[in-house]
């Protein structure tokens, strides 16, 4: 497992999966349509990767279909770590 | 005039007839309840319709992300119902206790439901993506006696259950009996022994029947009572606006965490022995149309931020599935832009219709009925028996110049209009002026009657059709070590029509930065829930403030929206 899906993987069990939810989160877990992420607590997931890989992730590319699973997450981040990082 | 919903065009004048002609009597004679007999939700959606020759049709068809599908006739939601019921009276609970069911969208939440009611307690479902902050004051508030939950949910309620020594019994229904702890009890609806007859308890019109919880500006949330009468609004309602037929198939998008869960989510479509169909799955555009398609959905009823996120996916994906089924669209949350209106005509071929209510009210009240001129963004006309209109701010009196803002207001006296507030009569009274119910709203009449929303009239948010109020908000980010003072805002979005902003100062050794921003916004989310969580943090030196010190949201929320801010003299100067 890459870096990236090893961060993302672990901060989505840390911060969204409910205690006692014994649901395995692999890379193709779904996360939006399973319920584990919703719409509005993206926004967080959002932030942190921004922050985390210091990039800038346009609100029209934020899309549930783009945060659904972890491995569609990681391919968001590395589009945007091909730009140019914010403040460069 | 039980077909208005099928009239090709309800003209004005025969808008007018109805609403002369109207009386709730309607719906009572529909439903064979005669005044002053008893009246019981549970059995009205279950045992009625199986008496009516209906035991074997479809009452849902559920599935879930992962494919999983069930399906249950009115006969198992009769029985498996009953089944509920006798456990919950085994276990000792009474008429009028209040039970709590916080679950995803599961059989067991909508068939538990009934099931509840058929005991004669009164059935309080919570959303259960809260979090256990806003889990424990709903609990405590209603002086809760069970809760109905899942394994992925119940540690919420154990964490808080040491403060609510009224809660006797956590109830999981997908746990192993075997897994369960000590005062933790198993019950699995359909493994669990079938109760064919159940004498269900013989509840009034006015018995209390559900306990929604609603926000407002000023303290925490009220618990709205609705009694079981209010079947009577719920059932007509749902077939004359959401023009409900015998053959349809009904899918309601709310989570019966919610009123519009409840009210049209089981009551109005099971009452009406209507077939309906439920998706437990987030929000994913491809999804939802195979679910529309294969399921032969032909009656919608949705939210505008679902129909703004459908937006965003294009029309191009809708034209890949075969959504001829579609007959009759509605919505419901928050204001349908007449975007929202236009793009729904382009893409199914037919607009959706706007409804407004809300958790006081129990069912629609004002609504652009089936057949009827749409004005893409108006709110409709009222429903026949409502009686409503717009105040003046001041005098509240009825306005009566076309065109002009005031206050949503509603005669009271329909059926499904709430008691009270749960051990709240000071909050319920405030709700009421010269004989007038306040929504909360400001809207504005046309020269044809039609409603225009333009906004609440107080300082909670609408973000995705739900309610947050801020004063929730502010206590949990005052529990956060850093934050000094707090406000809560609305701030316009483009999906949600609002969002949570705060502002925020910090106590003396804390830095405004991104990972503290990060912090606050998960604490929210966790201790309340993601409708609650900010989606953006202010730090800010000081908060604008009245001499008397109270904190001032207009101001902020003025600034969020572009608005002037008005009248400044109270606030204080730094």
């Amino acid at each position: 497992m890459d870096d990236i899906t090893k961060v993302v993987r672990d901060y989505v069990i840390r911060e969204y999966l409910e205690e006692g939810d014994d649901r395995e989160i692999t890379e193709t877990t779904r996360l939006i349509t399973g319920g584990i992420v919703d719409s509005f607590s993206m926004v967080s997931l959002k932030r942190f990767l921004e922050k985390k890989y210091t990039i800038r992730i346009p609100d029209a590319d934020a899309t549930p279909d783009a945060f659904d699973t972890v491995q569609s997450i990681v391919g968001l981040v590395q589009r945007f770590q091909k730009t140019a990082p914010v403040g460069a | 005039m039980s077909h208005l919903a099928q009239y090709e065009e309800v003209t004005a004048k025969s808008y007018e007839e109805v609403c002369m002609e109207f009386d709730w009597s309607i719906a009572e004679h529909e439903l064979d309840y005669k005044r002053g007999e008893p009246i019981n939700i549970g059995w009205m959606c279950s045992d009625r319709i199986c008496c009516l020759g209906m035991a074997d049709k479809v009452a849902l068809y559920w599935e879930d992300y992962r494919g999983n599908k069930q399906r249950f006739t009115f006969d198992d939601v009769r029985v498996l119902s009953n089944t509920f019921a006798q456990f919950l009276c085994d276990l000792g609970i009474q008429p009028g206790e209040r039970v709590c069911l916080f679950m995803d969208r599961v059989p067991e939440l909508y068939i538990g439901f009934l099931g509840i009611l058929k005991t004669g307690a009164v059935a309080q479902p919570l959303f259960s993506a809260f979090g256990d902050e806003s889990l424990l004051v709903r609990l405590q508030n209603a002086e809760t006696s069970a809760i109905i939950t899942q394994k992925k949910h119940v540690h919420k309620a154990r964490k808080v259950r040491e403060q609510l020594p009224g809660l006797r019994h956590i109830i999981l229904v997908d746990a192993d009996r075997t897994q369960v702890p000590p005062r933790e009890v198993a019950f699995h609806m359909e493994s669990a022994p079938r109760v064919e007859d159940f004498p269900v308890y013989p509840t009034t019109a006015e018995s209390p029947s559900v306990l929604h919880y609603t926000s407002g500006t000023t303290g925490q949330p009220k618990g709205a009572q609705h009694v079981h009468y209010s079947v009577v609004s719920q059932y007509l309602t749902a077939k004359w606006v959401l023009d409900l037929r015998p053959d349809d198939i009904y899918w309601c998008n709310a989570d019966p965490g919610w009123v519009t869960g409840t009210s049209y989510g089981i009551i109005g479509p099971w009452s009406n022995g209507t077939t309906q169909v439920v998706l437990d799955s987030g929000f994913n555009a491809e999804r939802w149309y195979d679910f529309l398609e294969k399921r032969r959905v032909s009656v919608w009823y949705s939210a505008p931020t679902a129909i703004r996120l459908l937006m965003k996916e294009g029309t191009e994906i809708v034209r890949r599935h075969d959504l001829s089924s579609l007959r009759y669209l509605a919505s419901v949350g928050e204001p349908l832009n007449a975007e929202a209106v236009l793009w729904s005509q382009e893409a199914f071929g037919k607009p959706f219709h706007d409804t407004f209510w809300q958790t006081e009210t129990g069912c629609i009240v004002i609504t652009n009925f089936p057949g009827m001129k749409v004005k893409p963004g108006s709110m409709g006309r009222p429903f026949p028996g409502i009686a409503a209109t717009v105040l003046d701010t001041k005098t509240y009196e009825p306005i009566t110049k076309t065109g002009a803002a005031g206050l949503i207001a509603l005669r009271p006296g329909w059926p499904s209009q709430i008691r009270g507030y749960w051990k709240n009569d000071v909050g319920f009274k405030a709700k009421f002026k010269n004989g007038w119910y306040l929504c909360g709203d400001r809207a504005s009449i046309d020269s044809d009657g039609y409603f225009w929303f333009m906004g609440r009239d107080d300082d909670v948010i609408n973000t995705g059709g739900h309610l947050v109020g801020p004063f929730e908000i502010e206590s949990a980010l005052l529990e956060h070590p850093a934050v000094s003072e707090s406000a809560a805002v609305a701030k316009p979005d483009s999906v949600n029509m609002e969002v949570v902003k705060a502002f925020v100062t910090l106590k003396r050794g804390y830095q405004p930065s991104d990972d503290l921003e990060l912090e606050i916004m998960n604490h929210i989310r966790k201790r309340l829930s993601p409708l609650a969580m900010p989606q953006e943090i202010e730090f800010v030196d000081s908060l604008p403030k009245t001499r008397s010190g109270k904190i001032v949201r207009r101001v902020l929320r003025c600034k969020e929206f572009n608005e002037p801010v008005g009248d400044l003299s109270t606030i204080m100067d730094d």
